[in-house]
């Protein structure tokens, strides 16, 4: 069970979170430009670093608040 | 249960040979064993960056079938099922493979919906399947609480007769055993850090035990295939999250088949030696880290005994975590990547343990000819591109 | 044998139990275990495997032999259950058995944060609960189940959990909870204790684990006979349950701590001879026993041991007659919940002692090695004192109560004293010898992850606390290693057995999930109606009258709908209000078709999908004000589709200002169907001109019902006919619905479930998205391109141009009307082309999505996802259904009112 701390309402247990992936993907600003494998990289594609990993938590039963942590993906460990 | 005597050697790494597959799992040794015995390729070596088979071969919960959806799903999983029918004699390894059936139970009328549907494909696709009702559901598993009065009461079973479990140590040693009797080098302790390369070309791996070079490199070790791959520059579209398992002590006989819940999310079955084996729900974040969270466990057990009232007074022994590699729509990629002689087998998620002789069988023809086999072509890196998905997630059953 | 005095159980309260159907007497206090030694049993079932003859070997958690069935309890440790009168106990070879008998107790949990737990109430951890709370920080003490692992030094009193420190601490923050046993440790400092028939999941600033250690066994043949026991086991049974084991005891110990046995043996009145591994042994035993520098090899005896064979260094091998064999191996420090937090262990010679903490923890005592009893206070006090500090409640350093210090003479650690290997057993519980270990180290296997699996040694419910360590010696041994080369096997949760009862708590039946019910559910119950579940909530399905069945049933329903007029409950359906003066420009974004410019007072059905252009949910919105809307989604896609909103207005578009509420439960909705259903909300909404003209299709208007309920009134159609959707706040929801009930009564008016609706919709064409949908569909594959807008983005438009998502072939929804128009198509129904091959593999064309008796059609049909089907309109195809082929052609997937004239009545 981690303990994840939302920025606004401090450290709260898992399961009042839901997980969003991996951080900084951003939507495309002219998605009809891209070509089908750049759609594709966006709509599939993600990191899955062993190690450092910045992310994305929704305090979906708390503040619902998205916010961005960087997680160790071994040990699980919140680096911010 | 008798072992043989004899399993495997442990030898040095050669410097070079014409595969290499990286991962000891039951994938890679099943690859390792069929590029042999099929394609009479035995310049082969096995790399394993800890212990053999001690990846999700030593951690799933060991179910057999083949009732999937999709046509492309069937096709790989029912071949695998027939190579588990003749799997002892092959490897000449009582691995315990005990065709008891799986249940696959419906709680809502879309469950039913769904499972009449996969029923009806799995029979024209000539997989053993028939849709049950509650009491023919308490009739092949009477400890099933078919009752009203649990909060989503059965409302019918999918039952798949030929389908079943294994002891899946076993199957990794008889596969083990036997590639090792062919000459495949098994080499435990040796892990992967990077590859060699000439071009758009790999050429070898480099190990902590040295450069090793190889004609044909198959990638087979799971949601770490993506953390080799992404050294290469190729992005796969894995994540890999922990599924935990957890087992029961000793107990006499009372669960005789597999029963699997996506509704209220159970499966479980009970082994030979007499332990309960159940398989938790996926944990939603990413992780290498083979331990999940107890909040999981907890649901689990609440939803065993939601369906299994006589299990209360069972105890838990052990949990543990395996870590899966998921693909957006919840199939594997088998074949061919961007870089030349370079190939992937990855993605799995919760269907590895089931696919092993099958998935031996197709990757180790892909590594022979260069070429996917048939039953793997659909498989592709490029299907989430074009949009071809074969898209488990929404239509199958439990996907375990 | 009890002994005249002593102990700490209550003679004055004797215990009368049952064991494999003979009746015995016990005392309180006592466990199962030490009550059958003082009536003289000390053999429980035979082996696992080989059946050979076993007794009672330990005192505590590490008991691999003594198994027990308690009532409908399996597997439970003799020497772990507390007696009580009456218990009716069956011993077991390992094997337990489930009963279907009623559960007695009710399971519950606990939450609770504390900023220090200490676990393990022995001396160690005594101390450093007592240091800790001193300075007034929140501190939870977990005593070890009982009984408690046995203190390995024997010279600190041990009694009670709290050895008295209760009375002087109750002013502090401390709180004990005896008898429970922390078995699960997570991360961030999460730990689960089970007390008695509570899960306590507690979670702390510091955890500072002082949970002792675990006497080991000499591995040497014939070392299972009933009688041989752990030499600190023999000491709690005499000291702690005033019990001999044994009147003529062999002591074989390879370390100090056996000689508080001998003590404890002697002054029972015990004979000893004692067998120390060391060249030259301490001088610490009693005078006038024996004691011989050498190793037990070997064993007599069928049902209890009779003799032991004693190896020496200098003089001959001896033969000594014994009923009693207390072992002492040398003590592993119980490192399972260490390891659980991830903490690393290290080889220190003799055992695997704690190394580094990954979290923030620290091990004192036994558990970190430390034998000694004043340097284990010390340590604990030391991890008490900083930990206090750490969590801001200082304390200083506590004076130390005077303990006797001695002199340690080294231990001398074996594994394995020469035998023959067939019949020396490594781990009991398994039936596991030193031959199954050798025999998988000989067939290749050098990892003990190999050897364990190979062998099962370690993966009884015992944790394999007396059976990892002679393995691992046994292992190393064989490859020419040491136990630290090899490392130690992972340590996982639980770290003792836990119930699933236990761990499922009381989320089962009704609070298994929640129950959701509308605020209509009343009624419905009352009028008969079956229910369905969808998602959480509870839906009328059908309402039968007397003597009907679901088809007579759902008939009439439809009937009513069509030609009269029929109601529904449908707050179910999931209502968001999007809020602010971008909520439109969001909406466009967020759904195929456009939103921004819909008038205010208008209503519009929408489609959203996601990024990978597959059909997500739908419903209508209305446009309350510039700046609201009012947005409906499915009853199970409800959650989702406000995550989905959430997630995009928050993680892409911040700069759009729109917020979103949640209305679900804040409105009722009653759906008000069929051509006199203008009539009936005429008399309903007396002050609302209801004409086509002043109230037209998808609009929808403020009014006031006749008993002063405010409504929101809308004219939607689900089912084609002229239709109104009354929503009322969730409060006066029952007081609506009876008053339409009541108006409508003149008109016969209809309540009806969601088979009608479903009905009623498929024969009109609309999709359900789930059931006709399943992930792989897009709007054009339903045959609705119509709301895919060409003018703006949308997330998912850009894969709906993919290459496989724009094939024209791809599966789309199709009518199917059974050839035979009495033949019902089961949904799930696979159709096949007429000249496809009868036997597998049989191509498949596609399946039935819904499929329905339709009162309006006199007839039965279906609606279906047929590969290429909108341009095979008109094709026949079968449903193979194993004894039975339905044939049925392909049609528009609209049956009904195919102009769409019957809307507005």
């Amino acid at each position: 069970m981690l303990l994840i701390s939302c920025p606004w309402c401090g450290e709260r247990e898992e399961t009042e979170f839901h997980y969003g992936g991996q951080a900084f993907v951003s939507y495309p600003a002219d998605p009809e430009s891209l070509t089908d494998e750049e759609w594709a990289q966006y709509v599939f594609f993600r990191d899955n670093p062993k190690g450092d990993f910045a992310e994305r938590w929704v305090h979906s039963a708390g503040c619902r608040r998205w916010f961005n942590t960087v997680r160790n993906t071994v040990t699980s460990e919140f680096l911010s | 249960m008798e072992h043989p005597d004899w399993l495997w050697r442990t030898p040095e790494p050669k410097k070079s040979y014409d595969v290499v597959i990286v991962g000891a799992g039951g994938h890679g040794l099943a690859t390792a064993y069929y590029l042999a015995r099929n394609h009479g390729i035995t310049n082969v070596a096995v790399l394993e960056k800890g212990w053999l088979a001690g990846g999700n071969m030593a951690r799933n919960t060991t179910i057999i079938r083949s009732n999937y959806l999709w046509d492309e799903s069937a096709g790989i999983y029912e071949h695998s099922l027939k190579l588990w029918e003749g799997l002892r004699e092959d490897l000449e390894y009582d691995f315990l493979f005990s065709q008891r059936g799986v249940l696959n139970l419906a709680h809502t009328l879309q469950d039913v919906r769904e499972g009449m549907r996969r029923v009806n494909a799995n029979r024209l696709n000539g997989i053993d399947g028939e849709w049950l009702t509650p009491d023919e559901v308490a009739k092949v598993c009477p400890i099933v609480n078919t009752s009203p009065d649990v909060r989503y009461p059965v409302l019918g079973g999918t039952w798949q007769p030929r389908a079943g479990i294994a002891k899946h140590d076993y199957v990794a040693w008889a596969f083990a055993r036997k590639a090792d009797r062919y000459g495949v080098d098994l080499i435990q302790g040796c892990e992967v850090t990077g590859f060699i390369t000439d071009g758009n070309r790999v050429t070898g791996v480099e190990t902590n035990r040295g450069p090793i070079h190889a004609g044909r490199i198959g990638l087979a070790a799971a949601g770490h295939t993506s953390v080799l791959a992404s050294t290469l520059g190729i992005r796969l579209p894995l994540q890999s999250h922990p599924l935990q398992a957890l087992v029961s002590e000793l107990l006499e006989p009372v669960h005789p088949t597999v029963v699997m819940s996506n509704h209220v999310h159970v499966y479980v079955s009970q082994a030979h030696k007499g332990e309960l084996v159940m398989g938790a729900g996926i944990d939603s974040y990413n992780s290498y880290g083979q331990r999940g969270s107890v909040h999981v466990i907890e649901q689990q057990m609440a939803a065993a005994l939601e369906l299994f009232p006589v299990f209360a007074h069972a105890h838990l022994i052990r949990t543990w975590g395996g870590i899966v590699d998921v693909t957006p729509d919840a199939s594997p990629i088998i074949g061919r990547t961007p870089v030349e002689n370079l190939f992937v087998n990855c993605g799995w998620g919760t269907g590895g343990f089931k696919a092993t002789p099958g998935v031996g069988w197709v990757f180790a023809h892909t590594l022979a000819h260069g070429e996917p086999h048939e039953l793997n072509e659909p498989f592709t890196l490029e299907r989430f591109t074009t949009g071809a998905l074969i898209d488990e997630h929404g239509a199958a059953a439990v996907a375990h | 044998m009890r002994l005249a005095q002593g102990g700490e159980i209550d003679r004055t309260r004797p215990l009368t139990f049952t064991l494999d159907g003979v009746e015995y007497t016990g005392f309180d206090g006592d466990t199962l275990a030490s009550a059958m030694l003082a009536n003289g049993i000390v053999q429980v079932a035979p082996s696992l495997y080989r059946q050979r003859p076993r007794g009672i070997f330990s005192a505590g958690v590490e008991e691999p032999n003594a198994l027990v069935q308690v009532g409908a309890e399996p597997s439970l440790q003799a020497t772990t259950v507390r007696l009580r009168a009456g218990l009716v106990a069956r011993t077991l070879s390992g094997v337990g058995r489930l009963t279907p008998e009623p559960e007695q107790h009710r399971y519950d949990k606990r939450f609770t944060h504390t900023d220090i737990l200490v676990i393990g109430a022995g001396p160690s951890g005594r101390m450093a609960a007592r240091t800790a709370a001193a300075g007034g920080a929140r501190v939870i003490l977990v005593g070890a189940g009982l009984p408690e692992l046995s203190d390995p030094s024997g010279n600190v009193e041990s009694r009670g959990p709290l050895g008295g420190i209760g009375d002087e601490l109750a002013a502090t923050q401390l709180r004990v909870l005896t008898g429970a046993t922390a078995f699960g440790y997570y991360d961030s400092n999460y730990v689960l204790v089970a007390h008695k028939q509570t899960l306590w999941h507690i979670r702390a600033r510091r955890v500072i684990l002082a949970t002792g250690a675990h006497e080991q066994p000499i591995v040497f043949e014939n070392n299972d006979r009933p009688g041989i026991m752990l030499a600190g086991a023999v000491r709690k049974y005499i000291t702690q349950y005033a019990v001999l084991p044994g009147r003529n005891a062999v002591v074989c110990t390879t370390n100090d701590s056996a000689y508080a046995t001998v003590a404890a043996l002697v002054q029972a009145g015990a004979r000893v001879t004692v067998v120390d591994s060391r060249p030259i042994p301490p001088d610490l035993a009693p005078k006038g026993v024996e004691v011989i520098s050498g190793l037990v090899t070997n064993t007599e005896g069928r049902h209890r041991i009779t003799a032991a064979a004693v190896t020496t260094g200098s003089t001959q091998d001896r033969r000594i007659e014994c009923d009693l064999l207390a072992v002492s191996g040398g003590w592993q420090p119980a490192v399972h919940l260490f390891s659980q937090s991830r903490g690393s262990v290290r080889w220190n010679g003799q055992a695997f002692v704690p190394d580094a903490s990954a979290q923030a923890n620290r091990v004192v005592g036994a558990a970190n090695g430390t034998f000694d009893t004043r340097a284990a206070l010390i340590e604990a006090a030391e991890a008490a004192v900083e930990a206090a500090a750490a969590v801001g409640y200082p304390v200083a350093m506590p004076p130390l109560p005077a303990v006797q210090e001695r002199e340690i003479t080294p231990d001398n650690p074996v594994w394995l004293v020469p035998g023959d290997p067939a019949n020396q057993f490594v781990d009991l519980q398994r039936d596991a010898t030193v031959a199954d270990v050798r025999r998988a180290v000989g067939a290749g296997m050098r990892s003990p992850e190999h050897v364990k699996r190979y062998t099962t040694i370690g993966t009884g419910a015992d944790q394999g606390r007396t059976s990892n360590i002679p393995a691992l010696g046994v292992i190393a041994e064989a490859l020419g290693t040491t136990p630290g080369e090899l490392g130690t096997t992972t340590f996982r949760a639980p770290s003792v057995p836990v119930s699933f009862a236990l761990m499922a708590g009381r989320d089962r039946g009704k609070l298994h999930d929640p129950i959701r019910t509308t605020p209509i559910h009343s009624w419905h119950v009352t009028n008969g109606a079956e229910f369905e579940n969808v998602g959480q909530w509870k839906r009328p399905w059908f309402y039968p009258k007397p003597g009907e069945d679901m088809e007579t049933a759902v008939l009439r329903e439809c009937r009513a709908a069509r030609t009269g007029v029929g109601m529904q409950d449908a707050s179910t359906l999931g209502k968001i209000e999007v809020v602010g003066p971008d909520a439109g420009e969001f909406l466009n974004r967020m759904y195929t078709n456009a939103f921004k410019k819909l008038a205010v007072g208008s209503a519009r059905y929408g489609m959203m999908c996601k990024a990978d252009g597959m059909v997500f949910d739908d419903g209508v919105t209305m446009r309350l004000a510039d700046d609201r809307y009012y947005v409906t989604t499915t009853t199970g896609g409800a959650a989702n589709v406000l995550d989905w909103f959430e997630e995009w207005s928050q993680t892409e578009w911040p700069e759009l200002a729109v917020t979103f509420t949640s209305v679900t439960e804040q409105w009722s909705t009653i759906a008000v169907v069929g051509p006199r259903s203008r009539a009936v909300i005429g008399l309903v909404a007396p002050d609302l001109d209801v004409s086509n003209e002043a109230f037209p299709f998808m609009t929808f208007r403020e009014t006031t019902l006749h008993n002063g309920i405010p409504a929101r009134i809308a004219r939607i159609s689900f089912s084609g006919e002229l239709a109104y959707e009354v929503n009322v706040s969730g409060w006066y929801g029952l007081a609506a619905w009876e008053a339409i009930h009541e108006e409508g009564r003149p008109y016969g008016i209809t309540p009806y479930g969601t088979e009608t609706m479903h009905v009623l919709r498929a024969e009109k064409g609309f999709p359900i998205v789930g059931q006709d949908t399943d992930g792989t569909v897009t709007p054009h594959d339903l045959g609705m391109s119509w709301i895919v807008s060409q003018r703006k983005d949308f997330v998912g438009k850009r894969s709906l141009r993919r290459p496989d998502t724009a094939r024209p072939d791809r599966k789309h929804l199709v009518g199917l009307l059974p050839v035979d128009p009495g033949q019902l198509l089961p949904e799930g129904a696979q159709m096949v082309a007429l000249d496809a091959p009868t036997t597998p593999p049989v191509p498949m064309e596609g399946h039935v999505t819904s499929s329905y008796r339709s009162a309006a059609l006199e007839r039965t049909f279906a609606l279906a996802l047929i590969r290429n089907g909108r341009n095979r309109i008109g094709e026949t195809l079968r449903a193979p259904l194993g004894d039975r082929v339905i044939e049925a052609i392909v049609t528009e997937p609209v049956f009904y009112d195919k102009e769409g004239a019957r809307r507005d009545g």
